[in-house]
Formats: C-alpha cells, sequence, structure tokens
C-alpha cells in the first residue's frame, strides 16, 4: 500500500474536513500499479501556514483554494513554481475567473475542482492526479535508466519491417522441419500466407519511397503546370483492376479545371494513396466519388467513399506515421500505415490544408485544398 | 500433469504468429485457445482459466500485452504468462524483466523475442509449468 501526502489549504474547515473524510477512505488502483494508493491527508486554514507545512515535508499533491484570507492561492502556487517543488496542484475554487484560470495554470496547475464538490467530483480527480503522478514516476524513472521511450520513425519502422520477416521465417522454417507433412500441398496456407505478407512488405517499401521522395527530392525544376482532373483520372486507371475485385465503382466528377503548379510526381501520390484507401476501407458493391473542383485561388478536391468509416477517435492520430486503426472490421486489410502520414506532408508542403469527416459505417470524406498560386515549395 | 492436459491461451494480432505459435505448441502436445486481441483475451480470461498465456505486447494499443499480464495476473495468480514482441532494442523500447523496477510493473514471468524457435518456446512453457 503507498500512501500519497494530500495537503488541503483553504479558509473554509467544512471544506478541509470534507476532503479529509473523503480522501481517508479512498483507494486508487491502475494497471501496471504495483499497489493501491491511499492518501494521508494535511490541513492548513492560511497560504502562509500552508507553505510552512509545505516546507517542511513536501505534500504530492496539493488541494489549494484561491480565495483566503492571506496571500491568495496563485501567490501559493507561484512559490512552489519558483522553487521547482514537485507536487501536482489543484485548485479547488468556486469562482474560476478566466484570468485566474489562465494564471493558475501558466504557474503549473493541472486541474481545477469546482467548489461545493461531491465527494465522487473530489475523488474522480484525485483518481487523474494519481495516475498522472505515476505515470510521471515510472517515465522519470525509464529515462534514468536510459530507457526513453522514443517512437522514432525508424525504430517503428524496424518494427514493422520485421513482423513479416519473422512470419516468413516462421513458415519456412515450418516447412524445413516438414511439419505439417511430407507433400507440398500440405503447406497450401502456409505459402498463400508467405506470399500476402511478401506483398505488403513490397508496399511499405514502395510507400517508403514515397515518403523519401518528398522528403529528399525537392527539385524547383520539377513544379509544372498539372491538371489535376488528368492525374486523377491517370490514378484510377491504375487502381481499377482492384475495384473490380472489390465490386467498388469509382467515379470521377469534374466541376470546373484545376490547374496547379506542382510536381505531378507529388500529386500522383496524393490521389493513389486516396484513391486506393476509398476502395480499400470499402463495401462490397460501394462507391468511391472524386470530385475536382476549384475556386479563384484554390483547387479543391474531395474524396470520398461509403467505406467502413472512422471513429472520431480514430481520426485524431490518423495522418501520423504508421497509424493503423485496428478493429474487427481492418483486420483483414493490410498497409504500410504511412499513406496518409504522406499525403499530409504533400499537401502541407504545397501550402494546403487536408480534412477528414467520416461516419462509421456510413463512409469517410477527405478534402484537401491547395493554393494555385505559384509558391515556393518548402 | 501431460502436456495434453495443459490449455494456453495465446493472444496475438499478427494472424501468422498466431497460426505459427499455435501450430507449434500443438505439435508439441499442448492445447491452445487461439485469439486476435485484446478484448477477445479478455473475454476468455473472464471465463475461462488456462494453464499458461502467452500475450503479443502491441495489439490493439501498444501496451495491450501489459494490460493482459495484469489482469489475468489479478484473477488469476498463479498463471504463468510469457510476454512475446517483434519490439526489440533498438527500437529504444526494450525491457527485461532482469531489474527488481521491471519485475515491479511489467506482470509477465518471461519476456520473450519474437521469431524464436518452436523448440525453445516448449521449452520455455516445460520450465513455467514445472514439466
Amino acid at each position: 500500500m503507498a500512501v500519497l501526502k494530500v495537503l488541503v489549504i483553504d479558509d473554509e474547515p467544512g471544506i478541509r474536513s470534507g476532503v479529509s473524510r473523503i480522501l481517508n477512505n479512498f483507494h486508487v488502483t491502475y494497471p501496471f500499479m504495483d499497489e493501491d494508493y491511499t492518501f494521508e491527508v494535511t490541513e492548513a486554514a492560511t497560504g502562509e501556514d500552508g507553505i510552512e507545512i509545505l516546507e517542511r515535508e513536501l505534500p504530492d499533491i496539493l488541494l489549494l483554494d484561491n480565495k483566503l484570507p492571506g496571500i491568495q492561492g496563485v501567490e501559493v502556487l507561484e512559490y512552489i513554481r519558483k522553487r521547482n517543488y514537485d507536487i501536482v496542484v489543484a485548485m479547488i475554487t468556486s469562482y474560476a475567473s478566466l484570468d485566474v484560470a489562465i494564471r493558475a495554470t501558466r504557474d503549473g496547475a493541472i486541474d481545477f475542482i469546482p467548489k461545493p464538490f461531491t465527494p465522487q467530483e473530489l475523488k474522480s480527480s484525485i483518481e487523474n492526479i494519481t495516475k498522472q503522478q505515476y505515470l510521471k514516476r515510472i517515465t522519470h524513472k525509464m529515462q534514468q535508466e536510459g530507457k526513453k521511450i522514443r517512437y522514432q520513425f525508424l525504430s517503428v519502422l524496424s518494427h514493422e519491417l520485421k513482423a513479416p520477416l519473422n512470419a516468413l521465417e516462421g513458415y519456412l522454417r515450418m516447412m524445413q522441419g516438414k511439419q505439417a507433412g511430407d507433400l507440398i500441398d500440405d503447406y497450401a496456407t502456409p505459402i498463400e500466407r508467405s506470399l500476402q505478407r511478401i506483398q505488403g512488405m513490397r508496399n511499405l517499401i514502395m510507400d517508403l519511397l514515397d515518403f523519401t521522395k518528398i522528403r529528399l527530392e525537392r527539385k524547383e525544376e520539377k513544379i509544372q503546370e498539372v491538371n489535376l482532373a488528368e492525374l486523377a483520372s491517370g490514378a484510377i486507371v491504375t487502381v481499377q483492376p482492384y475495384a473490380i475485385q472489390m465490386d467498388v465503382s469509382i467515379n470521377l466528377d469534374v466541376r470546373s479545371d484545376a490547374v496547379i503548379m506542382a510536381d505531378p510526381g507529388d500529386m500522383e501520390i496524393v490521389f493513389n494513396n486516396l484513391i486506393s484507401n476509398a476502395v480499400k476501407y470499402n463495401k462490397v458493391g460501394g462507391k468511391a466519388e472524386i470530385t475536382i473542383d476549384s475556386s479563384e485561388s484554390e483547387a479543391i478536391l474531395i474524396i470520398s467513399d461509403t467505406g467502413i468509416g472512422i471513429t472520431k477517435n480514430d481520426t485524431e492520430n490518423l495522418f501520423a506515421e504508421f497509424v493503423r486503426i485496428k478493429n474487427e472490421k481492418t483486420r483483414n486489410i493490410s498497409g504500410s500505415g504511412l499513406g496518409l502520414s504522406i499525403v499530409k506532408k504533400v499537401v502541407e508542403l504545397y501550402h494546403g490544408t487536408i480534412k477528414v469527416d467520416s461516419t462509421p459505417d456510413v463512409g469517410t470524406v477527405f478534402t484537401i485544398r491547395l493554393p494555385k498560386k505559384p509558391l515556393t515549395i518548402t | 500433469m501431460k502436456k495434453s492436459d495443459i490449455t494456453i491461451l495465446v493472444a496475438d494480432d499478427d494472424p501468422d504468429y498466431l497460426f505459427q505459435t499455435v501450430f507449434n505448441l500443438e505439435k508439441a502436445g499442448y492445447k491452445t485457445v487461439a485469439v486476435e486481441s485484446q478484448a477477445e483475451a479478455e473475454s476468455v480470461i473472464a471465463r475461462f482459466k488456462p494453464n499458461l498465456a502467452i500475450f503479443d505486447l502491441m495489439m490493439e494499443s501498444d501496451d495491450s500485452g501489459f494490460i493482459l499480464c495484469y489482469k489475468i495476473k489479478r484473477k488469476y495468480p498463479d498463471v504463468p504468462v510469457i510476454l512475446a514482441t517483434a519490439v526489440s532494442h533498438e527500437t529504444g523500447l526494450s525491457f527485461s524483466l532482469d531489474s527488481d523496477q521491471e519485475k515491479s510493473w511489467i506482470r509477465a514471468d518471461r519476456y520473450l523475442e519474437k521469431g524464436i524457435r518452436p523448440e525453445q518456446l516448449d521449452q520455455e512453457v516445460m520450465k513455467l509449468l514445472k514439466l
């Protein structure tokens, strides 16, 4: 049983005794936590008393009222921040006025507990703070041991490349040891799966090549007038065989000719990725619609599908490298997790924007806006 | 206990690794229950006590394996758990079960790199089950 020390600074005796009563019988559990956390509460009626107490022994958590008889809560906060004390501070306040909140947040308060609060409100705030505190300690310890968790591009990449190699190696060993029988037909599944994993790895390598292209091969002389409708129909032709296989129809709607200054290779990457995604994550018999439009200053590309869709939560990380939405519906769909991160990088290179709207089981719409004016590519 | 009386729960979202692990374990004589996600593993654990469990680390979330270790140990403290992953040294994510600090928060009995030989896996399982 680990104990976290809580100091409550509040001039209302009712609040102080309430906090003590509620937290004395409260404990927090969390996966990976060695043991439950319990709380030991100390009380102070003024900021001055509070500082005296925390100078004697630093608490882990400080519950701080802002409106105090002497020095104010924000001043206590400032005192703590100046000395770099490792205390998690939550403000308890009935007047969470904006300027106090801003000042308090800037000075390191991580939570606000409204006054009056119910026992449940206090408990859930304390629970959150405890989890944060715990994770901070674990991370800190790992950093000290030189084991900082870093999700860097190359490291994740090595994982992504190793997984198919491991799968292939396993299947080959199975065959080498004739573990499923003496006949080649006994190995139909391992052979089929090996070929699929090789295809997946090939796709990953192709995506990586795109990735390095947009990162390294930035050449001004490649910039030319590009007709986006033409490129879109080219990309549709490329994806068509796959679409036929999936029974997805692709339609191109050119509302106005969109011509921009760009490297055609870059725009091909955008179309190929988004159109093949619109097919890949669709349903049998579904539709993919590519709309090309333009305003005076922008080219607008809309790629919509009638596919499995993405939940709001999942759209948040959608454009990050190696992010693949894992669920029951995507289980049998392979991908490198690089496509959309590449698309986003290209769009940003041209000072454009990309936006996604999606409803699970209804479909997804990607909207890209690219400025028509020749701009310096960055 | 005979190997044929032992049921091993295997959770891995890589269908090939799952297939191979199950294949090798059954070849060695064990019974298996195979699941492809943390959620499925949790629902199996809720209803059934395996003799041993092998969890992949990264499934729905990056720490699925850790969470499963924690949950299975809370329900069945005596079930040995192997955490298997392709995450390794060069990812900067490596960990072992060598220090007390790591043991204190990784609730697995063994940590194995993916790609281990079937014989090795069998050895580890036998050691953990004291066969």
